[in-house]
């Protein structure tokens, strides 16, 4: 086992044999590739965002990684190990929060669901005491121990849910959609808790989400999955590049003009004396706002950068469009 | 460590957990076990009431029909005590909720079999009991030490051999799903809790037809011999001890349908 390959998938497949119902009796059948061939790795301690729109694949590839699936084909290890032949080996050392069902337990209070954690896990007593201790403090469990989980906020469950996937100490942390349904608030407790996490014990995360935010503040490295393949895996950064984002400059003149000509930018509306002017992500806003300024009369301006999702919403058009 | 004794061990701690969970609602425990007590106990009250208007049911005294329900009652009370959750493994397949028990470090079926273990299904084993150790009573029957030592071997034989049968039913239920349903429960996180699939009337034929032939064992061929009647035509004496045998023969079967039904499950539904 290398370092630069803690996670590692080589041409993974995942086909699933659909049956529908066509008649009364018949049946017809059909595959689905849900995964179709994706390779990459990730080293220890890195965070990694894994995107995709429903159904492209994200969960059956947590699914594999954790043992719970089965791959159809390709090579696939977690810490050296294969997952679907050690699932209860890997379990030991892999910790799964599923965003939309807890693992806690509904009529008790939070504090005995983590002493089953303790037990089912085999967790020496002073090992669980410390972890627990900095779960409590870390996010801010301390009044809610005591509490029946059925009256906790979904926010507080979630917060719940993490630390009970920690207690035991685990290398890898597969966070399926952490954030969903949370309020902004509880959103930032749950980053700042998974950033401290991986800077301090070096925990490698992989986190799938439909919330951009969770990938631009925790994670410099993102893969974009779509139709069961893996259309980028990089920086985020580099995001717009691919999917040729544009920023925007919007420019406020002292009365209502025709729309600036400038070179290397268009002007997508016009609202009054204010302006919408497009130009390339990759581009510097520099010469663009000094012409402006020398032929223009200028009263304000700002520049928006390019918001992920709608890159990301372009790369999958581009892509079904290909296909 | 061995898988049974793992297995063994987490069925414990969840059951615990799930006792507590019970005793936070302990009015509505204490009355679901006594509506349960009282329910199974109505069995018995009707065979009373025929022995009221006859004196004997096919051949048989009041005392050995007591005898044939008290083993066979608390046998399966136990089987249902202990086991009986399993059943609900259709519902965690489709719900998707079957994964988080996939990545924990203990075995799923002690897992399974654990989840909402419910303390108040202790009152069909007690009615049983009672059912037997008052036919005990009444039993006109020159006891032997064998005769005698038979009597535990049909409780505990019959509780193995139930619990098998609910084992391979629960294993059924991994093939009785709609494979496009467990498609989705994979590929879209499984909110699909919807529909009751129509395989359970199938599950329930099978289940009719698979009770029926291991309670031969469990209790009539062991109960005619305590009881010291002939054994049924062409079977050999010995059948009457048979069924620890039978109950091996079922537990490995009802492994095997798991083991089988588990990595259809992984490598998905059908």
């Amino acid at each position: 086992m290398t370092d630069t390959g803690f996670i590692e998938l080589d041409g993974v497949e995942k086909v699933f044999e659909v049956r529908r119902r066509t008649g009364r009796f018949r049946r017809e059948k059909r595959q689905v590739r849900a995964v179709d061939g994706i390779g990459f790795r990730v080293p220890r301690g890195e965070m990694v965002g894994y995107i995709g729109p429903n159904g492209a694949g994200k969960s059956t590839t947590i699914k594999m990684l954790t043992g719970i699936l089965t791959p159809s084909g390709g090579r696939l290890r977690v810490a050296g190990i294969d997952p679907s032949r050690e699932r209860t080996r890997l379990a030991r050392r892999i910790g799964v929060v599923f965003g939309q069902r807890t693992t806690l337990w509904w009529d008790l209070p939070l504090r005995d669901s983590y002493r089953l954690v303790h037990r089912m896990y085999r967790i020496p007593d002073a090992r669980f005491r410390e972890n627990l201790d900095r779960c409590v403090e870390l996010l801010d469990l301390a009044e809610l121990l005591e509490v029946p989980v059925r009256q906790l906020s979904l926010g507080q469950r979630m917060r719940g849910d993490i630390a009970a996937a920690l207690l035991h100490d685990p290398e890898v942390l597969y966070l399926d959609e952490p954030t969903i349904g949370l309020d902004v608030i509880s959103k930032a407790k749950v980053r700042d808790f998974l950033r401290d996490l991986n800077a301090e014990r070096g925990t490698t995360v992989l986190l799938t989400t439909h919330d951009l935010t969770d990938i631009e503040q925790l994670c410099k490295r993102v893969m974009v999955i779509d139709h069961g393949r893996l259309m980028y895996d990089g920086p985020l950064g580099g995001l717009h590049e691919v999917g040729e984002s544009e920023r925007t400059l919007v420019v406020d003149l002292e009365r209502e003009l025709p729309p600036i000509t400038a070179d290397g930018a268009r002007v997508v509306r016009v609202d009054g004396p204010r302006q919408w002017l497009a130009f390339p992500a990759a581009r510097s806003a520099a010469p663009l706002v000094a012409r402006i300024a020398a032929e223009y009369p200028l009263v304000d301006l700002s520049v928006r950068e390019p918001d992920i999702e709608t890159v990301i919403a372009k790369m999958y058009a581009e892509r079904s469009a290909g296909l | 460590m061995a898988e049974p004794v793992a297995g063994v061990r987490a069925y414990g701690l969840i059951a615990a957990m799930w006792v507590r969970s019970t005793m936070t609602y302990r009015f509505s425990f204490a009355m679901t076990l006594l509506s349960n007590f009282t329910a199974t106990g109505f069995d018995f009250v009707v065979i009373l009431l025929m022995f009221g208007q006859v004196d004997g049911l096919g051949g048989f005294s009041f005392a050995e029909v007591a005898f044939l329900y008290g083993t066979t009652g608390t046998a399966f009370g136990l089987a249902d005590l202990v086991l009986g959750q399993v059943q609900r493994l259709g519902r965690r397949v489709r719900d998707g909720t079957l994964d988080t028990l996939l990545v924990r470090p203990v075995p799923v079926l002690a897992q399974v079999a654990a989840d909402r273990f419910a303390l108040r299904r202790v009152g069909r084993v007690i009615q049983g009991l009672i059912v037997l150790v008052w036919s005990l009573v009444l039993l006109d029957v020159e006891w032997t030490p064998l005769k005698a030592a038979l009597v535990p071997v049909m409780v505990i034989g019959g509780w193995l051999i139930f619990s098998a049968v609910m084992v391979m039913g629960a294993a059924f239920q991994f093939w009785a799903q709609d494979g496009s349903e467990v498609a989705n429960a994979f590929t879209y996180g499984g909110n699909t809790l919807l529909q009751y699939p129509p395989v359970i009337f199938a599950q329930d034929l099978v289940r009719g037809v698979v009770y029926v032939v291991p309670l031969a064992f469990v209790n009539w061929v062991p109960a005619l011999y305590v009881l010291g009647r002939e054994a049924p035509a062409g079977l050999p004496g010995w059948a009457a001890f048979a069924s620890p045998l039978v109950a091996a023969v079922f537990w490995v079967v009802a492994g095997l349908a798991w083991r089988v039904g588990m990595r259809s499950y992984r490598s998905t539904g059908s």
